[in-house]
């Protein structure tokens, strides 16, 4: 069974302890929705969670391996705050660069991934000429390619419109039921089914 | 992908080659004193121009996401700013080597000091894109860095500086300058080997 297991965790920022002590395990088909005030700690768990930061205390391990090993970052993929996207690249470049960057992938996919998160006929359009809701979209599109079974995704729905929204909550709801792993943070609520809170 | 913004590494040769022709207007037009500083003026010049297209190396990435997401891939972190290293060295110490020849004739360098002019920016320019990895990759997140790039790498440049514009001048008197071609092709071997290592440590610091 795939399992994330978080064993006592603790995160400071600045002179203030966020969390500490935080253990917790995830299994297959699982969606963990992380609440909390705004500054509670959720992005920097999620942070740590993906490799980006380190923790002072515990550690992270997915079916064994410790989190910022290569076999633990090829299980992730993470969305952050910014918009990961090159101005100079059209969105299928781009999209093409960050599925290159977690796994493999044809063509093909990459066009029916824009289609599918409604951005049919943009494939050549510069990163730079999108709106914010767009860029968001086009990094969302890797959802539709990748293979990895840990999502971690940081206010995946802001700046999605209502058609966005419903896309990638059926996407998430879809990827728990092939057994994948589904970590976020929102402040909308959202219609997902088995989705467990952790409240920071 | 900068072909497409073609000024990000055109600015950086435009200073070479304007900054280089500036001198003979400024100092003299006589071609005994300039061939005697050429070797000097290319050299720091060429220097300062790289100076100038680092800071923007890790700068856009860092700003729009796409250096998080190379950090927490699967692909080793060295491995990718290898190729980010070499892209730079590409657009600005390629293009420096190429446009040499010229500038060194601007300067009155005869042609064999062109040559070993040209074979020292060889060496020595894929060791300037990589020690200046690892500054901007210590600076990524800091906001108005300003001249602490320049104050980081200078020193770990003057090596360079020295072996490389001491071969020039040497070569224009005929002497040998198997010694500095030496201790230049190991500055390159030695940041070859441990610049992609420590740009990626710096780079994973400076992200948390």
């Amino acid at each position: 069974m795939p399992e994330l297991i978080i064993n006592e965790l603790s995160c400071q920022k600045g002179y203030s302890t966020l969390f500490s002590k935080l253990s917790l395990s995830l299994i297959a088909g699982d969606i963990l929705r992380i609440s909390g005030a705004n500054g509670s700690g959720k992005t920097s768990l999620l942070k740590i969670l993906a490799g980006l930061n380190s923790a002072e205390i515990g550690n992270v391990s997915f079916q064994g391996n410790l989190v910022r090993s290569s076999e633990y970052q090829e299980n992730i993929f993470y969305f952050g705050h910014l918009p990961a996207l090159s101005p100079e690249l059209s969105c299928q470049e781009n999209l093409n660069y960050l599925a290159n960057l977690q796994g493999g992938h044809t063509q093909s996919q990459v066009i029916n991934a824009l289609a599918a998160i409604g951005l049919k006929g943009y494939e050549s359009e510069y990163a730079a000429n999108l709106s914010a809701g767009q860029k968001r979209r086009v990094v969302l599109a890797t959802l539709f390619i990748n293979n990895a079974p840990i999502w971690i995704l940081d206010e995946p729905f802001t700046a999605l419109d209502t058609n966005g929204i419903t896309a990638l909550e059926a996407q998430i709801n879809k990827h728990s039921n092939n057994g994948g792993i589904c970590i976020l943070t929102t402040h909308q609520n959202c219609n997902l089914s088995k989705m467990k809170t952790l409240s920071l | 992908m900068a072909l497409r913004n073609p000024s990000s590494f055109l600015n950086p040769l435009l200073f070479f080659i304007i900054a280089i022709s500036l001198f003979p207007l400024a100092i003299s037009p006589e071609a005994h004193t300039l061939s005697n500083i050429a070797p000097g003026v290319i050299w720091v010049t060429c220097m300062l121009a790289v100076l100038l297209s680092l800071n923007a190396l890790f700068h856009t990435d860092y700003d729009n996401g796409v250096l998080e997401q190379m950090v927490i891939s699967h692909h080793p972190l060295p491995l990718l700013l290898l190729a980010k290293t070499t892209a730079h060295w590409l657009l600005t110490g390629l293009p420096i080597v190429l446009l040499s020849p010229l500038l060194g004739a601007v300067l009155f360098l005869d042609n064999t000091s062109i040559v070993i002019l040209m074979l020292t920016l060889l060496l020595a320019t894929p060791s300037l894109s990589l020690i200046g990895a690892i500054g901007a990759s210590l600076i990524v997140g800091v906001k108005n860095s300003g001249m602490l790039l320049s104050l980081l790498i200078l020193p770990l440049y003057v090596p360079i500086l020295i072996f490389a514009s001491s071969a020039v001048s040497q070569a224009q008197f005929g002497l040998q300058i198997t010694a500095q071609l030496y201790f230049l092709s190991s500055i390159f071997l030695l940041s070859l080997m441990g610049s992609p290592f420590v740009s990626a440590l710096a780079l994973k610091n400076s992200l948390e």
